[in-house]
């Protein structure tokens, strides 16, 4: 399995995503954002086609809309904080727009190019390039960094956002930077495993994390490592049976880890 | 019925450009008018336009109310899979809509029952929908005739509506609307104050599973025209403008209807007269009204 290229960059650039998305995802899951996480990702999804509809670097549409769109999320919403209703209009007309570009697209490329929309919306990891490769993992790296350096006030932010700023910790700045990194995670995660499924990186490993330990430091590591073994497992399956798409299968472990850690109390009560 | 309807779906929005649909316009009205009422296929897209906007403007305008966007966008997610999983079964596409709907409504109430707080139940509820986008992409792949339908699937189209399709739409949309008109009342009352509801007898916990149920019947059906994806132009915007408009209930339904009605018509109108596809038409318009209802407000 290691022997082959395609595999290894899939691996490589899966893994930082995987961490990036689940450490991000314990604090979207703390903040109850996760509604905003998934409008960013259709974000990503008309950024990408209006990319390339115009003709320009779909890599830049991405980064530029999702990072664009979660800074005017957190401004449009109440204390950094968008409400559901204002998410959920915003969107729908994003993806109005995207499936406008993917038309023009669709209809003036010359190559015939009909899967462009399916491989933004729901990736193509084994399809990966040595540059996305290296692409994908300065941004986990950097994603990670910010997120660490910003994680003790962001943390205080997020569990009592009145007492947080009494204290002097400027939470509504917090919360637009946090937004801005949801979406520079949204953008990386897009390339592998599409803009319809990252939420499923973003929200399932975190959730876990959350059910099983209250404790940050170790819910966020805990939330990184489920991710990391979704991937893993996820590409694994996918690369055995290569009749299931890698996308599904990533998101379909992260879903699995999540339902078992939600059962666990369950189990226990009817073992115990 | 819905079998062979996937196939009479256009491949993909390119071939919308060549195909008879692009008519063009002659700039009299009068013409205009009556070419969109000429082909069959416009008549019963304008139907079907008709019942989905009325049902999705009444629900919605409780979805909105109770702050169940995020639900409601998840189940729309879930009539993706259900389109595709039916289409790989080789069973009628409606079967698959509704069905898998009305899982995906018990499947959310289920999670939200268990619920302990906000964030807990936001993350049951993402990890819902991404699991079944990734199952409806699975299905679509497995299945691999339909990969040029996914498009459509997504985001709607107006072609090939049968009229055995309408009569569906028709009745289910009566039912639904049937049933938050009995339960509207007491809907209202549990939707406004949950606790002081429940002091007073009235059933929430019921309430909420109904209105789910409901909820999932509504977006099945708005899917079959906009796509599952698309499916918060009709079902949200209408209603949240209707609600920065006015805080009166049988005002703001009505409203809502009005607007998705209006949306949906011109909308189909503008689709069937260009080349680009009608969901675009249907999202940009309700936007529209949003933003000038909100500037108003």
């Amino acid at each position: 399995m290691l022997a082959q290229e395609f595999m290894r960059n899939a691996l490589v650039a899966g893994s930082f995503v995987g961490i990036a998305c689940g450490l991000i995802g314990w604090f979207v899951v703390l903040r109850a954002q996760v509604f905003a996480g998934d409008a960013l990702s259709h974000v990503a999804f008309t950024g990408a086609l209006a990319a390339a509809a115009l003709g320009v670097d779909v890599r830049a549409g991405l980064f530029v809309a999702t990072i664009g769109g979660g800074i005017t999320m957190g401004a449009l919403g109440d204390r950094a904080r968008a409400d559901d209703v204002v998410i959920g209009t915003l969107f729908a007309w994003t993806l109005g727009l995207g499936v406008l570009f993917l038309s023009i697209f669709t209809t003036n490329s010359s190559a015939g190019n009909g899967t462009a929309g399916v491989r933004v919306l729901f990736g193509s990891i084994f399809g990966l390039s040595r540059t996305d490769v290296e692409i994908s993992v300065a941004l986990g790296v950097l994603a990670t960094a910010v997120l660490m350096a910003l994680a003790r006030p962001l943390l205080f932010a997020s569990v009592d956002a009145a007492v947080a700023s009494a204290q002097g910790v400027p939470v509504r700045v917090l919360g637009l930077v946090f937004l801005g990194l949801v979406g520079l995670v949204a953008a990386q995660a897009t390339q592998a495993v599409g803009a319809l499924l990252l939420l499923g990186l973003l929200a399932a490993p975190a959730g876990a994390a959350h059910r099983l330990t209250a404790r940050p430091w170790l819910g966020l590591a805990l939330s990184a490592g489920l991710a990391l073994a979704a991937v893993w497992i996820g590409l694994t399956l996918s690369y055995v049976f290569p009749t299931l798409p890698p996308s599904t299968m990533v998101i379909s472990t992260a879903v699995g880890i999540y339902a078992a850690a939600m059962s666990l109390p369950l189990l226990r009560r009817l073992l115990g | 019925m819905g079998g062979s309807w996937s196939s009479a779906r256009p491949t993909s929005t390119g071939t919308m450009l060549t195909s008879s649909v692009f008519t063009g316009l002659s700039w009299n009205p009068i013409t205009d008018g009556r070419a969109l009422f000429t082909f069959p296929f416009m008549q019963h897209a304008l139907a079907a336009g008709t019942i989905v906007a009325v049902m999705a403007g009444v629900i919605g305008w409780f979805m909105v109310l109770r702050r169940q966007t995020f639900a409601g966008h998840t189940l729309s997610v879930t009539a993706f899979t259900g389109a595709s999983a039916a289409s790989l079964a080789g069973v009628p596409v409606l079967i698959g809509y509704f069905g898998i709907c009305g899982a995906g409504a018990l499947a959310l109430a289920a999670a939200a029952g268990t619920r302990r707080n906000l964030s807990t139940e936001s993350a049951a509820t993402g990890s819902i929908g991404a699991l079944a986008l990734a199952l409806g992409f699975l299905f679509v792949s497995l299945y691999h005739g339909v990969l040029n339908g996914l498009d459509s699937l997504l985001f709607g189209t107006f072609l090939g509506i049968t009229s055995s399709q309408v009569l569906v739409l028709l009745v289910v949309a009566v039912a639904g609307i049937a049933v938050v008109g009995i339960a509207a009342r007491p809907l209202l009352f549990a939707s406004v104050d949950p606790d002081v509801a429940r002091a007073g007898g009235v059933p929430v916990r019921l309430l909420g599973l109904g209105f789910l149920l409901v909820l999932g019947l509504s977006v099945a059906e708005t899917s079959q025209i906009t796509g599952a994806l698309l499916v918060f132009a009709l079902l949200v915007t209408p209603a949240a403008t209707a609600q920065l408009l006015t805080p009166r209930p049988l005002l703001g339904v009505v409203l809502s209807v009005a607007l998705a009605l209006a949306v949906t018509w011109i909308g189909l109108a503008l689709a069937y007269f260009s080349i680009y596809p009608v969901g675009f038409y249907i999202t940009s318009l309700s936007f529209a009204a949003y933003l000038v209802a909100r500037i108003l407000a």
